[in-house]
């Protein structure tokens, strides 16, 4: 019984019952495949995170942000007159996070490729773009560089899905992808 | 001096030293309580994220949520824990408990340093999250509770770890510990393991959040706290494994399939689940992605083996024990046949199947790297963990403690008939809330958020009519699994106050953690604890059938690999990222 001790004093030399190593085996294997599935997808899979970041400061990030918007900003939006920003295919592209706003609007073309550079301006915040579902960690102090191309036009909406404080639930941005 | 302190408990052969005794009531109605605060929070943020209710202010609901999260979380389950302990050490081993004095000043700081934490938030400024990331600040009576609160548990587990020492010292049993002791010790080597982890975040935060220090970086931050807050969630594993060895040794005689396995399953938690911390840091800036795919998979997967393992071998020496018993017709005759009317049988075989198939296939799935990014932060993870620790481990030890009423508080279980299905529909409620959870997290619904129709955002974002509908069903799952925690706290409550006396001894104030009269104690020195006798020869290879759990792991396989891969497929349609 489970609440007395093992009758064999050397349990471990007990013979293992048939249905348990089988079992022990096919579980094993699955562990084996769901373990190599991920390199698998790192090289044939398309969907991977790039794990370039760089340490920044908040307002390093921000100049760089606002030098990128005051270049490319195609129109304004919204009664704040939050700049909508068109960076050229291939380029660097920001995307700042603060209380509580995602600055600026993108607006960015089908199937080209960007670096888009996210980070923080004080609390920790997440990059939640729907409805696509791509969901991203977004630290103060880190600067986390994703490569994305966009491959369905549409209107995204950003929504901040780690808890940042009392606005959590206004902070919200936009994508275009055109 | 021959003082006696033990007594026998007639009904099912048990011995309670007085004092251990007296700290195990003292935690576990503590937990209760802990349970009953959680759970009416956990009502109020549930009927505010169903869209049709939206209940609280926004405010409040921030602050319900940070205290629903603390209280059941850490303050119930480890409270419980701490009673499980002494259950596993001194009830199991016959053994006097080791320096008891201590174990009620840990017990003294785990109420001081949990109610510390809830005055914070009752003053509203440190609704945090209990994940309290960093630099969002909470004020510092929240860390330093928490902290207090870590050292008591602390405590309560050197208790343990002495009691253990004692009991070889004295050879209160013979050979080696019993199987569920050793899960509990398993889970006690972990439990020091994660509070260390969480030590070594936790004094810095404190220090951060009353001025001593200027910084805490974020990424380190989340590193330290998920050491402890992955780590904790395996305690909860082991002690909730030990106590489904506990249940099916006490309803069917059960006993391991082999010690060997069950024992080398519960080891491969101590040595692979450390930095399974990693797959709460999947989508973090900093870390590279050999670290990750490696510590999210070599480290867990062979937890996860393991858990793949209790799942069989659990139902497996309950299969076994009713079919020496004679229910051997077809695969399922043994399960058809188990005491479903018996809320300690249903709640713990609920408590397994919806922690495996639910919890288990879940937390692997969104493990895994990639498919992180679609499930990150998403409503989906609070329906996976409620699988894995409102169901897992909350209905296991609801259930031991339908046992735990009348053997170790010595009270009749009042209403019986509503006993008998509280496990269902708490467990009915619950897979409402979290499958609703889990499709509308599918759908990218963001976790800890008030409002999903943004309707106080400069902009505008709609999400799918069904995502919103999946709210609502979740909601109305959310109130019902209330209903059922709500039952569960009357009928333990109501019992140790109203239930039917069992023993002269048993008084009201005995129930919540004073010992019983002295009339009771009546052992002096229980007999050594013996090794389980030899099987009654008989036909061997038959004695250890269990051809219908093998069938049912194989339908857990299949439901596994099939899940998996309808996520992968789900990955392959997002933007190309790279
Ligand atoms: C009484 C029934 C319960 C209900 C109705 C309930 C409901 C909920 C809901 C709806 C959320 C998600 C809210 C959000 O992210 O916006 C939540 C979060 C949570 N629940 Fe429960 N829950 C219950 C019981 C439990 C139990 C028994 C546990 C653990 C033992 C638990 C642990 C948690 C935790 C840790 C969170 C996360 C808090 C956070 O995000 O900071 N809940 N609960
Ligand atoms: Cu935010
Ligand atoms: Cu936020």
């Amino acid at each position: 019984m489970s609440l007395t001790p093992p009758n064999q004093m050397i349990w471990w030399k007990e013979p293992i019952h048939r249905i348990e190593v089988t079992w022990i085996i096919l579980a094993l294997s699955w562990c084996l495949v769901l373990f190599l599935w991920m390199p698998y997808w790192h090289v044939f899979g398309d969907q991977n995170l790039s794990s370039e970041s760089y340490r920044i400061k908040p307002e390093a990030f921000e100049a760089k942000a606002k030098a990128m918007a005051d270049q490319y900003t195609v129109r304004k939006e919204t009664k704040m007159e939050i700049p909508v920003v068109k960076p050229p295919p291939g380029s660097d592209v920001y995307l700042v996070a603060r209380l509580w706003q995602w600055w600026p609007i993108l607006e960015l073309e089908k199937d080209k490729s960007y670096r888009l550079h996210i980070s923080s301006l004080d609390w920790q915040h997440g990059l939640s773009i729907q409805p696509v579902n791509i969901n991203v960690q977004v630290l103060p102090g880190y600067e986390v560089v994703m490569n994305i191309t966009p491959n369905q036009a549409g209107e995204y909406g950003v929504v901040c899905n780690e808890f940042c404080g009392i606005g959590h639930h206004t902070m919200l941005g936009k994508i275009y992808v055109k | 001096m021959a003082v006696k302190m033990f007594r026998k408990c007639p009904d099912s052969g048990l011995y309670f030293h007085k004092t251990a005794e007296s700290l195990m009531k003292a935690h576990a109605v503590l937990g209760v309580v802990y349970l009953l605060i959680g759970g009416v929070l956990g009502l109020l943020v549930a009927a505010t994220r169903a869209p049709g209710i939206h209940l609280l202010s926004a405010e409040a609901f921030y602050t319900a949520l940070t205290a629903h999260g603390t209280a059941i979380l850490i303050y119930w389950i480890i409270f419980f824990e701490m009673a499980v302990l002494y259950f596993a050490s001194s009830t199991l081993l016959r053994c006097r408990p080791a320096t008891p004095g201590i174990g009620w000043i840990g017990f003294l700081l785990m109420l001081i340093g949990s109610t510390m934490s809830m005055v914070a938030f009752a003053r509203g400024n440190s609704s945090v999250m209990f994940t309290s990331y960093v630099p969002m600040p909470a004020e510092p009576i929240f860390y330093l509770g928490l902290i207090l609160f870590a050292v008591g548990a602390l405590i309560g587990c050197f208790v343990f770890l002495g009691t253990l020492v004692i009991a070889k010292r004295e050879q209160t049993y013979d050979g080696s510990v019993p199987l569920v002791t050793f899960g509990a010790i398993v889970a006690c080597v972990i439990a020091v393991f994660t509070i260390a982890s969480g030590a070594a975040i936790l004094l810095p935060t404190f220090l951060w959040s009353v001025g001593l220090i200027n910084n805490i970086d974020p990424a380190i931050y989340r590193l330290f706290w998920w050491g402890m807050g992955h780590s904790s969630q395996q305690i909860n594993v082991s002690a909730h494994v030990a106590i489904w060895y506990a249940i099916a040794a006490i309803l069917f005689g059960a006993k391991p399939m082999s010690e060997k396995v069950s024992r080398g399953a519960f080891l491969l938690y101590i040595l692979f689940l450390q930095l399974a911390s990693a797959h709460h840091l999947l989508v973090d800036a900093g870390l590279s992605a050999s670290w990750k795919v490696f510590n999210t998979s070599y480290a867990m997967y062979l937890a996860v083996l393991a858990s793949m393992i209790h799942g069989l071998t659990v139902p497996g020496a309950i299969e076994v024990a009713q079919r020496k018993k004679g229910y051997t017709n077809g695969l399922f005759e043994w399960l058809r046949k188990a005491p479903w009317g018996n809320p300690v049988f249903s709640g713990m075989f609920l408590s397994l199947i919806v922690f495996g198939f639910i919890g288990g296939i879940t937390g692997v799935v969104m493990g895994t790297e990639q498919i992180n990014l679609i499930i990150h932060n998403t409503i989906f993870v609070p329906g996976h963990f409620h699988a894995t620790v409102a169901v897992g481990t909350t209905l296991a030890f609801m259930a031991i403690t339908y046992f735990l009423i009348p053997v170790l508080f010595r009270r009749e279980v009042i209403m019986p008939g509503l006993a008998k299905w509280q496990p269902y529909i708490f467990t009915a409620g619950m897979l409402l809330l979290i499958l609703f959870m889990l499709g509308a997290g599918t759908l990218g619904v963001p976790r800890r958020h008030w409002d999903i129709n943004f309707a106080d955002a400069a902009m505008q974002y709609q999400f799918a009519g069904s995502a919103i509908a999946m709210m609502g069903v979740a909601g109305m799952g959310g109130i019902l699994a209330a209903v059922g925690g709500a039952l569960f706290c009357l009928i333990a409550v109501g019992s140790l106050v109203f239930g039917k006396r069992l023993d002269q001894g048993a008084s009201l104030f005995s129930s919540f953690g004073l010992p019983m009269a002295d009339s009771s104690y009546t052992v002096e020195r229980p007999d050594r604890l013996e090794r389980t006798p030899v099987e009654s020869s008989g036909s061997s290879g038959h004695a250890v059938e269990a051809k219908g759990t093998f069938v049912l792991a194989l339908v857990f396989l299949a439901s596994f690999v099939v899940y998996f891969f309808i996520n992968a497929k789900y990955l392959s349609s997002l933007w190309k990222l790279g």
